[in-house]
């Protein structure tokens, strides 16, 4: 059974992700320090709250070199979700002008809403996609995940992109480079397709 | 497309669920737990959780009860009562909400919102509002449950709200509230109109059609609780009527 570490920084609902991968077949922990990170087969951070607050947290934690060491090198597999996957920015304009743990070329903007549409992006939209990614392995494109965000992830590099989904012209959905992943939705709350995710994730190998 | 949501309230006092009307003569409805059951089978867009005692009683919220259910519950949901500082809101998104709402605390404890915005993000924190209509016929917000008459005006507390950096408003009306006779258009058209941030129109739906209305007024979402309840119609015909009607929803 998969270890799965479930970074806990202290802002966010880490119940949910922890019940819904052990829903999976994972053996899901809460990882507080360096050493949970070190003994983990897979990592998951998740995140609810504000970029800065959350990289203060994890600097204060003495997360940031252990999470990069297993995620990086030893290409341990990690799943970034919502603020998780923001926090993978080189930046952010949340809360001023904050740094983020930089492994993936992008930048952390509000989403300028279109017409008739209002920030937070909260409900269940579509994730678009060529179905080629195994993250996304037997969920067909244009299905429903649930997102609550009001600022979205823009990659410079177009082919770390796996999913969009139609919000304010387009908003980064999935993002993906060999073993490293992060979702803008929750998959711990979008039902069934949700757990599919989860459970494609878990079966992700170095 | 973003779909519109369908959100099944729940209200719950001493140990079961309640529904009555105008916010008060309560009737016992069930189990919390089995309800979220049926919920999460019948996939359900979303659920709100209101303990709508904790305020009156002068307790917090009952964080051992959210973390069993929110240990069911595979969707989004919301939870409020009793919420009157930041380490509440934690202490809820730690066992399992996706948000929180804040209804009296709206009111009574200035800084709540933004400080629970500025550490979690708007996009967990939920303005709930109550208003009634008075003799005079002005619409003021009430507090503690609906027992108390802040005598302010919807859309200043509404547009407070945003400013503080809530991430959506869920506007009650207590007067329609558990009637079936439909929302109160013209205050969810105030709010919506005012605000930039989703707006949840809740109180008095008693038919599919009602939803359609309040999304043509503005709101964003719609939420329901003694349709639900007490009727035998479903969040799942709703939405194939409000999807009819030509509102995107979920497949």
């Amino acid at each position: 059974m998969a270890r799965v570490a479930v970074v806990d920084y202290g802002l966010c609902n880490v119940d949910s992700v922890l019940r819904a991968l052990s829903q999976c077949g994972a053996q899901a922990y809460l990882a507080h320090d360096a050493t949970d990170i070190k003994t983990a087969d897979k990592i998951v951070l998740p995140g609810v709250g504000a970029f800065d607050a959350a990289m203060a947290e994890l600097t204060r934690a003495d997360l940031i070199s252990p999470l990069a060491d297993a995620v990086l090198a030893e290409q341990v597999p990690f799943l970034g979700i919502c603020l998780g996957m923001q926090l993978l920015a080189r930046s952010s304009e949340e809360g001023g002008a904050a740094g983020g743990l930089d492994w993936f070329d992008a930048h952390v903007r509000r989403i300028q809403p279109g017409i008739d549409e209002r920030v937070p992006h909260v409900g269940w939209n579509e994730v678009d996609h060529d179905e080629s990614s195994p993250i996304l392995a037997g969920i067909p494109t244009r299905t429903d995940f649930y997102f609550v965000h009001s600022y979205h992830l823009e990659c410079s590099e177009p082919d770390e992109v796996i999913a969009t989904t139609p919000f304010a012209g387009r908003v980064t959905a999935v993002v993906g480079r060999g073993t490293v992943f992060g979702v803008q939705f929750h998959p711990e709350k979008s039902q069934q397709f949700g757990l599919r995710l989860l459970a494609n994730f878990l079966a992700v190998t170095a | 497309m973003l779909k519109t949501r369908i959100i099944p309230t729940l209200l719950y006092r001493d140990f079961g669920l309640v529904k009555g009307v105008g916010f008060d003569s309560r009737r016992a409805i069930g189990n919390p737990l089995q309800a979220i059951k049926v919920y999460e089978m019948r996939g359900v867009d979303e659920l709100i959780f209101l303990d709508v005692r904790a305020t009156l009683e002068g307790r917090g919220p009952d964080f051992a009860l959210i973390d069993d259910l929110a240990d069911e519950c595979f969707m989004p949901l919301t939870v409020g009562g009793g919420v009157r500082g930041v380490d509440d809101v934690r202490g809820l998104l730690r066992v399992g909400a996706d948000k929180v709402a804040i209804n009296t605390g709206l009111i009574e404890c200035p800084g709540l919102v933004r400080d629970a915005a500025d550490q979690f993000g708007s996009q967990c924190i939920v303005a709930s509002i109550d208003v009634r209509r008075r003799a005079d016929g002005a619409v003021t917000v009430w507090t503690r449950s609906g027992t108390n008459d802040t005598g302010r005006d919807l859309v200043e507390v509404a547009v407070e709200a945003e400013r503080d950096g809530a991430g959506e408003i869920l506007v009650t009306s207590a007067d329609a509230d558990g009637t079936l006779g439909g929302y109160d258009l013209e205050s969810i058209g105030r709010v919506a109109c005012a605000v930039g941030i989703p707006v949840i129109a809740s109180g008095g739906a008693g038919t599919s059609e009602h939803f359609v209305e309040a999304l043509g007024a503005g709101a964003s979402a719609v939420a329901a609780a003694a349709m639900f309840h007490f009727t035998e119609q479903t969040p799942l015909e709703g939405r194939r009527h409000i999807g009819a009607a030509g509102y995107p929803v979920r497949r």
